[in-house]
């Protein structure tokens, strides 16, 4: 019988080589399935890998991509240190866009005349605002109720979807949309300003990379950033210390909440420049994936989202260069995150194939 | 014939290796005691004979015959049974449940529950088969578990670290019935630092250090000095105390009763102490009757105490945070190093953090060079072995561990230090030098509140004692004017002027 037995000394080498290890591997898990579906691995793997770096309409498309990631990323790493497991970013992420597309809304439909830089800051607060509202959910019936808090914000992301329904299909409809549920498109005045004109890439992705900067400086120097990961690694010991779990539940709800509207509002008044029902493209819970590929580091999550991104992109030139399936960029996903489980249970263990008398020494022991 | 001989036994750990060429031979009839420092080596030594590790190299003799002990269930179909220090007991179940499940093959529970009567009986070793656990005390549940290891008729038992959870009238009990089982020709191999017990029970003892036997010699015929040199390779230095010269009230505690929070825990009634700058009152107590309650209460983890039932130099701080008492200058120490006083992935220098705030500037700016410099400082000043301040407070030993965390709140000139079990698992020599820390604070006019269960320990240290049994402390009483005797009497919960009946109840509850 296979039996995991506690390495003496984790090796601090694989442990920061476990993401490229299980990249690795799912590149192999890609190419055996690349062969399956009678495609070739090869030039199949280049759509996917190679394609999404190729021209610097490909590269700010990564970017563009890759802020909401950021993002969402950044706070679910500070959560997760926290030990306050919100996997629920994509409802956040929603709230920020509703919000902020309502104020974009309300400007164009006011015909307010705003500039985009005088918007931005608006856009930010307005995001931020309703991401962190919809946290703050999470946060109150956690602390109140002890509720907990996977289920809660989970949950949270299918009332925001259909909350988001509702008013695309109701109140915010374009009555001259021919009956689609889309809102009117934004004025000018409220589109993120772009970083290359003729390209989609906007300044949201330096305002991203500017945010994960503040989040390593939060978590590294600053003693409530430290104070909250001592609250994950060691309960016992904040309590001793006498660090109050509120707090950090609190602030790592609404700091994660904010940073989702944040991407959700970016998304809105960036590339879409109206509201649809699909506002998302389940960046929320790719975060999640992200977050754990980046170490729960914050420069970490800013690696992840460029190479997460370059799935979602790789699975979309794959879709329409090679006509593979579209659900294949999310089994890649998936077998990343799973690759990543692994290889980081075996770096604190080891397989060891136990004969009866060794697996009753290890009960008794 | 040996009843047991082991020869040239070594295991080599990934990190460290555990046994190196031991010898070791028992014969039938004998209490042999296995001394050494935590460390040494002694639990992988029984866990070889108990057949649940296996040697690298050596031989092992059963009866003469060469043996190759698989597995546990092996060892006690040879006749080898084993007490663990940590108990392995249901708290739902009765006793006899718990024994019966622990049986290889399998008699009825009524068979069992009569045999359980009658070795109890036989021993001297008072069980009530039908009692559940969770309602019988330490000593009790260990007595529990040697009645289980009896019931296999064993040739050879193995006792770890028995006595560290009993009153010292319970040892006395428990080596009545050791010598008895001994006269019948049942071998006993007794693990234990505890150099008193060992020169009054045992026949035989082997000292064992890093791994290596350092020592084989008749106990009766050493001196504490002695076997503590072969156990540590030195003798630990004679603390030097000096009567203490109280000053002013430090700590008050009147009328503090909380409610149990689990339903394992103990219920704090009605707890009364005084504690006066430059002495240290030692709290006494069998393990489980209310010490980490009170610690919690007193160092702010439970938060639940009555208004104005804990005041510190006459503020009331019932409701105030660890943090905030803190401020005021209370400083704990708490009885688990890892998690709790130290967070084990964190580097020293980072865990200063829990209770230091020195380097941390305006907007909570964390200062490297000052948090750095501070662990590098405790690590000098209190000889701590470790790598330098960014070694992970996991990768220390138990001992340097402790004397760090000690340290740690030692140089934040606290005006009162709590510290709970402060040699619990720690070397000989490390525990030394903690005690002479916390008399030279106490001399540096700071007051000191010290739990422990190493009776030893507290008659050391200690200005005066009170005993805690059963959620209730005992009044105060000078070390100049208590024995051992006395204090152990207490710990069942009998001291003067308490009421017969409450006595009698809690006696059965916390006593032997």
């Amino acid at each position: 019988m296979l039996r995991l037995e506690a390495r003496p000394a984790p090796s601090r080498l694989f442990a920061w080589a476990s993401p490229v290890i299980s990249l690795v591997i799912t590149v192999l898990v890609a190419a055996g399935l690349f062969a399956a579906l009678g495609k070739p691995p090869g030039q199949s793997l280049a759509v996917f890998l190679v394609e999404p770096f190729n021209g610097l309409r490909a590269l700010t498309e990564l970017g563009l991509k890759a802020t909401p990631l950021i993002l969402c990323s950044l706070g679910l790493a500070l959560c997760f240190r926290s030990n306050v497991w919100n996997i629920g970013a994509e409802g956040q992420f929603l709230l920020g866009g509703i919000v902020a597309g309502g104020v974009a809304l309300w400007i164009t439909e006011q015909e307010i005349a705003i500039g985009p830089w005088a918007f931005v800051p608006l856009a930010v607060a307005a995001g931020a605002l309703g991401g962190a509202a919809w946290a703050a959910v999470v946060a109150l019936l956690r602390d109140r109720f002890n509720a907990n808090e996977i289920l809660v914000s989970l949950m949270l992301v299918y009332v925001a979807n259909l909350l988001l329904s509702w008013l695309v299909f109701g109140p915010w409809k374009d009555p001259q949309g021919f009956n689609f549920p889309q809102s009117v498109s934004f004025a000018d005045g409220t589109a993120m300003p772009r970083m290359l004109t003729g390209l989609r890439l906007h300044w949201g992705f330096v305002i991203a990379l500017v945010a994960a900067v503040l989040m390593w400086l939060f978590m590294a120097r600053i003693h409530l950033g430290w104070q909250m990961q001592v609250g994950g690694l060691a309960p016992a010991a904040a309590r001793y210390a006498g660090f109050s779990t509120r707090r950090a539940l609190w602030t790592a709800l609404l700091t994660s909440g904010a940073l989702a509207g944040v991407a959700g509002a970016f998304e809105v008044t960036g590339p879409m420049g109206q509201l649809t029902p699909h506002v998302s493209n389940n960046y929320g819970f790719t975060a999640i994936i992200v977050a754990f590929v980046g170490r729960l580091h914050p420069l970490g999550c800013v690696a992840g989202s460029l190479l997460l991104s370059t799935f979602l992109i790789g699975g979309e030139l794959a879709q329409s260069r090679i006509g593979l399936p579209a659900a294949l960029s999310g089994v890649f996903q998936g077998v990343l995150l799973f690759s990543l489980l692994a290889c980081d249970t075996l770096i604190h263990y080891r397989l060891r194939w136990a004969s009866g008398a060794s697996r009753a020494a290890g009960v008794a022991a | 014939m040996l009843r047991l001989e082991l020869q040239g036994i070594s295991k080599q750990y990934p990190a460290v290796r555990a046994n190196d060429g031991v010898n070791l031979q028992v014969a039938p009839g004998q209490i042999h005691a296995v001394l050494g420092e935590n460390g040494a080596g002694k639990s992988t030594l029984m866990k070889i004979i108990y057949g649940a590790v296996r040697p690298d190299e050596g031989t092992v003799r059963w009866n003469g015959q060469p043996v190759q002990i698989a597995n546990p269930q092996q060892a006690r179909a040879l006749g080898i049974s084993m007490v663990f220090q940590h108990f392995s007991l249901f708290d739902t179940l009765t006793a006899a449940e718990n024994v019966w499940l622990g049986l290889d093959k399998g008699p009825t529970l009524a068979e069992v529950t009569e045999r359980i009567r009658s070795v109890s009986h036989d021993y001297g070793l008072d069980v009530d088969p039908l009692r559940p656990v969770h309602t019988l005390s330490v000593g009790e549940r260990q007595r529990v578990e040697i009645v289980r290891a009896l019931l296999t008729k064993p040739q050879l038992l193995i006792l770890d670290e028995p006595t560290s959870v009993l009153t010292p009238q319970a040892v006395e009990k428990l080596f009545v019935t050791l010598r008895q089982l001994a006269a019948e020709g049942c071998s006993i191999l007794y693990i234990s630092h505890k150099l008193d017990e060992i020169r009054s029970l045992c026949h035989h003892c082997t000292v064992l250090r890093g791994g290596r036997v350092t020592g084989e010699v008749d106990p009766t015929a050493e001196t504490n000095a002695s076997l503590s040199r072969l156990m540590i390779g030195s003798a630990p230095p004679e603390l030097a105390h000096r009567p203490a010269r109280p000053g002013a009230l430090a700590l008050a505690v009147r009328g503090l009763s909380l409610a149990k929070q689990s339903p394992f825990g103990t219920t704090l009634a009605d707890v009364a102490l005084q504690v006066r700058a430059g002495e240290i009152l030692g709290i006494a107590g069998v393990s489980g009757n209310g010490q980490q309650e009170l610690m919690a209460a007193l160092s702010g983890e439970d938060r639940r105490a009555p208004e104005g039932s804990i005041r510190l130099f006459d503020a009331d701080i019932a409701a105030l945070s660890p943090r905030h008492r803190r401020h005021l200058g209370l400083h704990f120490v708490p009885e688990e190093r890892l998690g709790r006083g130290a967070v084990p992935v964190m580097s020293l220098a980072q865990n200063t953090l829990l209770t230091r705030t020195e380097a941390v500037g305006p907007l909570g700016w964390i200062d490297q060079r000052t948090v750095r410099a501070l662990a590098e400082r405790l690590i000098g000043a209190y000889n701590v072995k470790a790598g330098g301040p960014d070694a992970p407070a996991r990768s220390l030993s138990g001992g340097n561990l402790q004397k760090f965390i000690v340290g740690r709140e030692i140089d934040a000139k606290p005006k009162l230090l709590i510290v709970s079990q402060p040699t619990w698992g720690v070397d000989v020599g490390a525990a030394a030098q903690i005690r002479g820390a916390l008399l030279q604070l106490r001399d540096a006019g700071c007051a000191v509140l010290v739990v422990s269960e190493e009776l030893e320990e507290l008659f050391e240290i200690s200005d005066r004692l009170q005993v805690i049994a059963g959620g209730r402390l005992s009044p105060p009483v000078a070390v100049a004017e208590a024995s051992v005797p006395m204090i152990g009497e207490w710990m069942s919960g009998l001291w003067p002027g308490r009421s017969a009946q409450a006595t009698m109840q809690e006696a059965r509850h916390a006593a032997a």
